[in-house]
């Protein structure tokens, strides 16, 4: 789960990481009064894309009159396909350098990993290898302050900034542990009048550790039909396409979209209904797609704990309650699949066994193709 | 043979009384799989189809010389389950729950360095052996049968459909492991690829990856030194950048993870890339050819 710029901010001062003052404001009196307060500002919409700043999403006050000019413009615009509810106003900094650091985990290697650079205020992945200091965290030692000296003289810094620096690395490595994080990053990480300062933060928690941080604001991505598929509990991401799409599994979800992409269809969602999914949460996802208006509904099954025949009850419970007034093209294989199929064929629909087969009749009927 | 289980595993299971442990607990007796007993903290005493239930992994392990378990018990309890076995000498373990925080498997999966222990999963179907008449894991018993394919998979149902193709093909499997969908689990395509290499009935290897992470490319330095033919299927090819599909692993974030550079490093590796599943079994006879 993403948090906001000044969520990531806050769990950085809450660490003794050094963040420039800055308010919260949703509308123009509350950044006047930020303004006032602070000095001159920048004003940071809040949400939770990356390049802001190009997008028009970063703006600079100077006087309260300002700031609250800038605000009324800024709230409400669309920063990507997001609309801006809320902006972050922030003391203007004097910047003599930028770094770069952050926390992640590695896959490969299966331990986290503190990246760090003086080439700060760019995307990570546009510096070049040899300006990135990496170094892999033992899990059973964890960091200790001389794993941060070391990284800053890695880096080669000196005096103060040695020292803060590695003061920030052990804080940094903490919140990355404590608060269960994904990433933390703090680019660029300034320096100002000779001392650190974090003037941006990423913090990406991971959701399934949420249950044990009841601290940790929830922070709803996503459109409002993908919400509601994951109230249901299911995987659910819109795509741009008119042919919806159900499978069970994510593999087998996203091999199915491939599926109608190589023939030349285009899928409109990607929608995992689970690996054992029973009758009452299949039609209720079956009932999302029907509520998107697709040209086509496909239903690919592979039947492991996933019953056939369960599949083909949801199915003709939607199809006699909410009805499915699109062409609907279905492939049932697996447990219970005689049983399924013959549910089907009572009610009309004839069910495909060849996923190939299906998913070229899927796009058929959509009207695209080859 | 086999890879990693074989008829010889004894195995527990932990968390045998739930509604999960109990039903493929079955399963499991009906393929064929030892086993000899299960874990529920005080259901002690009980049984379920006829197999002892025990307090502790340690009593268990005390009383039937299990050596393998597989886990079912609720992801915020994992980490627990999986040390309580690992520290009772089980060395080959299998972790089914999804959402288990990365921490509690970045720990699991170290602590399983050092004893040597193997992991599968978590967030996996499990591991299963046609020729051994055993398995560890949640899939359906039917679609599999002996023969000479090493099937390694991040996916469970995808796997499903493939290992079904191979076998309505007539190409049974020696060994098919799900590796799981969690961005850090026990196994990677590199260390299951090289239990394929000493094992030898395995004649052809299939590999079934998707978007995400580097695994694949990490795979394909390795298939060089193989000696033996690799099939490779990846899904993931129609995702948009940064959203998550399904998989909490599976996301192409900042350029990273694409299915093109994948399909690049495999087949300049001399792996045969298919670009659909139901093309997999027929590449699959090609090279066993």
């Amino acid at each position: 789960m993403k948090q906001y710029e000044y969520l990531a901010k806050q769990t950085l001062g809450s660490y003794g990481i050094p963040i420039p003052p800055g308010k919260v404001v949703d509308n123009p009196e509350q950044a006047r009064k930020a303004v006032e307060e602070i000095g001159p500002a920048a004003l940071k919409a809040q949400v939770l894309v990356g390049g802001r700043g190009k997008a028009g999403g970063i703006r600079f006050a100077s006087t309260p009159s300002e700031a609250a000019q800038l605000t009324q413009q800024m709230i409400g615009m669309d920063l990507k396909g997001y609309t801006v509810e809320r902006l972050y106003a922030e003391a203007k900094l004097d910047i003599d350098q930028e770094l770069y650091i952050s926390v992640t985990t590695d896959r490969n290697t299966k331990e986290p990993l503190v990246m760090a650079s003086r080439a700060g205020g760019i995307e990570i992945e546009d510096v070049s290898d040899d300006q990135i200091v990496r170094r892999y965290v033992d899990p059973r030692v964890g960091v200790e302050p001389y794993f941060g000296r070391e990284m800053a003289s890695a880096l080669g810094l000196n005096g103060t900034i040695f020292k803060e620096f590695a003061d920030l690395v052990v804080k940094l490595y903490r919140i990355y542990q404590e608060k269960d994080a994904e990433l933390v990053e703090i680019n660029p990480l300034t320096v100002v009048h000779g001392h650190l300062v974090a003037a941006d933060a990423r913090l990406n928690i991971d959701d399934s550790a949420l249950f044990r941080h009841p601290e940790v604001q929830r922070i709803e991505e996503g459109s409002e039909l993908e919400r509601k598929v994951h109230e249901i509990g299911l995987a659910y991401v819109e795509l741009d396409g008119d042919i919806a799409v159900m499978a069970n599994g994510a593999g087998m979800a996203m091999a199915t979209l491939d599926a109608i992409q190589y023939f030349g269809g285009r899928p409109a969602n990607f929608l995992d209904a689970g690996g054992g999914a029973s009758v009452e949460p299949t039609a209720q996802a079956l009932g999302v797609l029907v509520s998107m208006h697709p040209k086509v509904i496909f239903v690919n099954i592979f039947g492991g704990i996933t019953r056939c025949d369960d599949v083909a009850r949801a199915i003709l419970q939607v199809k006699q309650t909410v009805g499915i007034p699109v062409p609907l093209v279905v492939r049932l294989v697996g447990t219970n699949e005689t049983e399924g199929v013959k549910l089907l064929a009572d009610a009309g629909i004839a069910a495909y066994s060849e996923m190939a087969e299906a998913a070229e009749q899927a796009v058929k009927l959509a009207g695209e193709g080859r | 043979m086999a890879i990693l289980l074989t008829s010889q595993s004894r195995v527990i299971v932990q968390g045998m009384t739930g509604n999960q442990g109990r039903f493929h607990s079955g399963q499991m007796v009906a393929y064929g799989t030892h086993v000899v007993g299960g874990v529920s903290p005080g259901k002690g005493g009980q049984t379920v189809d006829g197999v002892p239930v025990f307090d502790t992994v340690r009593e268990a392990v005390a009383l039937t010389q299990a050596d393998a378990s597989i886990v079912f018990v609720p992801a915020p309890f994992a980490k627990d389950a999986a040390f309580e076995a690992m520290e009772n000498g089980i060395r080959l373990l299998v972790m089914i729950p999804e959402h288990i925080p990365v921490q509690d498997a970045i720990a699991i999966v170290t602590r399983a360095r050092d004893l040597g222990a193997v992991v599968i999963g978590p967030n996996t179907f499990g591991i299963i052996s046609p020729g051994q008449n055993t398995k560890m894991g949640i899939m359906p018993n039917h679609i599999y049968k002996p023969g000479p394919v090493g099937v390694v998979a991040r996916s469970g149902t995808l796997s499903y459909e493939i290992a079904f193709s191979l076998t309505n093909a007539g190409l049974g499997q020696t060994t098919v492991v799900g590796m799981g969908g969690d961005p850090v689990v026990g196994q990677t395509f590199v260390s299951v690829l090289e239990e394929f290499k000493t094992d030898r009935d395995t004649q052809a290897i299939v590999m079934v990856g998707e978007i995400g992470g580097s695994a694949e490319e990490e795979a394909a330095e390795h298939i060089k030194s193989l000696g033996k033919p690799v099939v490779a299927y990846l899904a993931g090819r129609a995702a948009p950048p940064g959203k998550r599909m399904g998989h909490a692993g599976a996301i192409i974030e900042r350029g990273r993870g694409t299915l093109e550079s994948k399909e690049k490093a495999l087949t300049a590796a001399g792996a045969q890339v298919v670009t659909m599943p139901w093309q997999v079994a027929e590449a699959v006879s090609k090279v066993l050819r």
